[in-house]
């Protein structure tokens, strides 16, 4: 199939369509609108279903609702509207149902603005929703990638019954690139030994994430922990660039990861022996790959559109055996390649202080600019 | 002495729609009554195995106990959104939900408008007790003006609290609301009533007629602080004068409908 010129929510919601998506639902907002709009189209177009949805609580109980029956199911949204979405996420997670999530994020908190951002990183690797679970998180970095990962994260939502999100940035929504689409599949209805489609021939069924039994309650979180140990032995996934003599490397997700390529390729026509580590899936973290990684390092670098919050689980993973720094842009605000080569400089030839937090010697560098 | 056959007659029995288990429903509550109501129209209707429920949170948050058919249990309020899903992808299958006051018109007033107006073929039963029975008897958006509970100890204070909603006829106003009823479970007539009222909103769904609503006022003796017959009582004195019984909504295909 050749390449077509495509914008990334337009992308993300045709890959999801070819991987058989029977229903989505979704609420519009900026900088995912596109994606809705797209299918309020494509979908009825192939007698699938798409419902504008009166909020995203709506929408994503909606998409609660149609995983029970075992349809292919997903919903999109940004930031402010994902928070909204998280009691939804958690009763998901609780009822152990298969569902795709696009976040498209953008500047916070609060309202923020409809600028690319990757502030959600915390809300959506971590949790967000009450309770134990985890979803499984992957994040592109390019349009390609988007819908290669769109496209398969259907089959690892229902292969581990688990909530799928793709984290994306309002820049990736937003931007255009040529990028080949997969096959078209059918809309996907299964009937799975525990879906609610109706009883006629079998023993009735219910779905629910209500346990009053304390010790069932917490055979259910067993289960879902041995569930993610699983995941976390199968499912990493990572990108590596110039790493195999590299002196120094950058970590970085998505668009900031993106952007740090750039730089770590003029450091590198510089001479500086540095590469790129970037995670794709965001849960499970490669956290092996990375560890194994710094062994080799005499510095690393954390680059992300947040205040640090991936950060955390690099230092965890690297055990302070090596010096991190951490360079970040907030509030919808993209780093340029020039200001990330500018902090790979100062971190190979100006290492200097490498005592404290990571973050606190960057705001000290930067955190005067109000 | 004459010689007597013994026939057994069976003049009672359980539904097949219910299943044979004890309920955690209070006594005199009507819940029970609402759940057996539900379970001989699909009985009588034949649609048992393609029926999916969704039970919300409250006192019915354990409805998929009771009734013998597929099941969800929605976050609370959201039970009409997630119906919404299940009812798109499976537009042949009968999708139900069965909410309180509390799940519904309150928590849940954005979800219930929505489905409502968009016309949403699923149907609603909604049992309006004028409190939150699950957590203790707190002051719901249906407890009357004056009326006592564990969150309004002095009364109802309208000036404060605001009033309570007519939920029924609020929704028939929407252009989606195919059939939206109020009917009462304080005595067998208006049980019988509600009865064909059940009949008659999953005759609307079944005829894709759009949304479909019975509102039942039930009784709530346990966090009312009455008996079972007190309960039945305030029911006919005091509630009924606020929300009356009647036909809010009730498409005109529906009247042609021999049953």
């Amino acid at each position: 199939m050749a390449k077509e010129l495509m914008k990334g929510n337009v992308a993300i919601a045709e890959a999801a369509v070819r991987a058989g998506l029977n229903a989505y639902f979704g609420y519009p907002i900026t900088p995912q609108t596109e994606l809705l709009e797209y299918l309020s189209s494509r979908m009825p177009e192939l007698g699938r279903t798409f419902l504008q949805a009166e909020s995203e609580l709506g929408a994503i109980n909606m998409v609660y609702g149609a995983a029970c029956t075992g349809a292919r199911v997903m919903s999109s949204s940004s930031s402010p509207g994902v928070s909204l979405m998280m009691e939804g996420v958690s009763y998901i997670a609780g009822t152990e149902l298969p569902v795709v999530l696009v976040d498209v994020m953008r500047g916070g908190p609060g309202l923020g603005n409809i600028a690319p951002a990757q502030a959600d990183y915390n809300q959506i690797v971590h949790g967000g929703g009450h309770g134990d679970y985890h979803p499984i998180v992957l994040a592109p970095a390019n349009i390609q990638e988007a819908i290669d990962l769109t496209y398969g994260a259907f089959d690892l939502a229902e292969k581990y019954r688990s909530i799928v999100v793709i984290l994306a940035d309002g820049s990736l929504g937003q931007l255009m690139e040529p990028a080949e689409l997969p096959e078209m599949k059918p809309a996907i209805m299964r009937t799975p030994d525990w879906a609610t489609y109706g009883s006629e021939g079998r023993e009735r069924r219910f779905l629910t994430s209500i346990d009053l039994d304390p010790s069932q309650q917490e055979k259910t979180n067993f289960r879902l922990e041995h569930r993610w140990q699983e995941i976390k032995a199968n499912e990493v996934q990572y990108k590596e660039y110039y790493l195999d003599d590299a002196e120094y490397a950058v970590v970085g997700f998505g668009t900031s990861g993106r952007i740090a390529l750039s730089a770590v390729r003029a450091a590198r026509a510089k001479g500086i022996k540095i590469g790129l580590f970037r995670p794709v899936s965001l849960a499970p973290y490669p956290e092996k790959e990375l560890y194994e990684l710094s062994k080799q390092l005499k510095g690393l670098l954390v680059v992300e559109m947040n205040a640090g919050q991936m950060l955390e689980d690099v230092l965890n993973i690297t055990r302070s055996q090596i010096p991190v720094e951490f360079y970040g842009r907030m509030g919808g605000i993209l780093p340029m390649p020039e200001e990330i080569e500018a902090e790979i400089d100062r971190m190979v030839n100006d290492p200097t202080e490498t005592d404290g937090h990571p973050r606190d010697r960057w705001l000290a560098r930067f955190g005067k600019m109000n | 002495m004459e010689n007597v056959t013994m026939e057994e007659q069976l003049v009672y029995d359980r539904p097949e729609s219910m299943a044979s288990v004890q309920t955690h429903y209070c006594p005199g509550c009507t819940h029970g009554v609402a759940h057996r109501l539900v379970a001989e129209v699909i009985d009588e209707m034949g649609i048992k195995d393609n029926m999916i429920g969704v039970a919300s949170v409250g006192c019915s948050v354990f409805a998929y106990n009771y009734f013998d058919f597929d099941f969800v249990q929605a976050p609370h309020g959201r039970a009409p959104a997630m119906a919404t899903g299940v009812k798109r992808v499976l537009p042949h299958r009968f999708v139900m939900t069965y909410q309180g006051d509390g799940d519904l018109a309150s928590i849940g007033m954005g979800e219930i408008v929505a489905a409502a107006a968009r016309g949403e073929n699923i149907t609603v039963i909604f049992l309006n007790n004028a409190n939150y029975g699950m957590t203790g008897g707190q002051m719901a958006p249906t407890t009357l003006p004056g009326q006592k509970t564990s969150s309004s100890p002095g009364g109802r204070d309208v000036e404060v609290a605001g009033f309570p909603i007519r939920t029924a006829e609020m929704l028939a106003t929407l252009d989606g609301a195919g059939y939206v009823v109020r009917r009462s479970l304080h005595d067998p007539k208006n049980i019988r009533m509600a009865k064909k009222s059940i009949r008659l909103a999953f005759e609307t769904q079944k005829h894709g007629l759009g949304f479909s609503l019975v509102e039942l006022l039930s009784t709530c003796p346990t966090n009312w602080g009455l008996t079972p017959v007190q309960a039945l009582k305030w029911v006919e004195d005091a509630m009924i004068p606020y929300y009356p019984i009647g036909d809010y909504k009730v498409n005109p295909a529906l009247k042609e409908l021999k049953i």
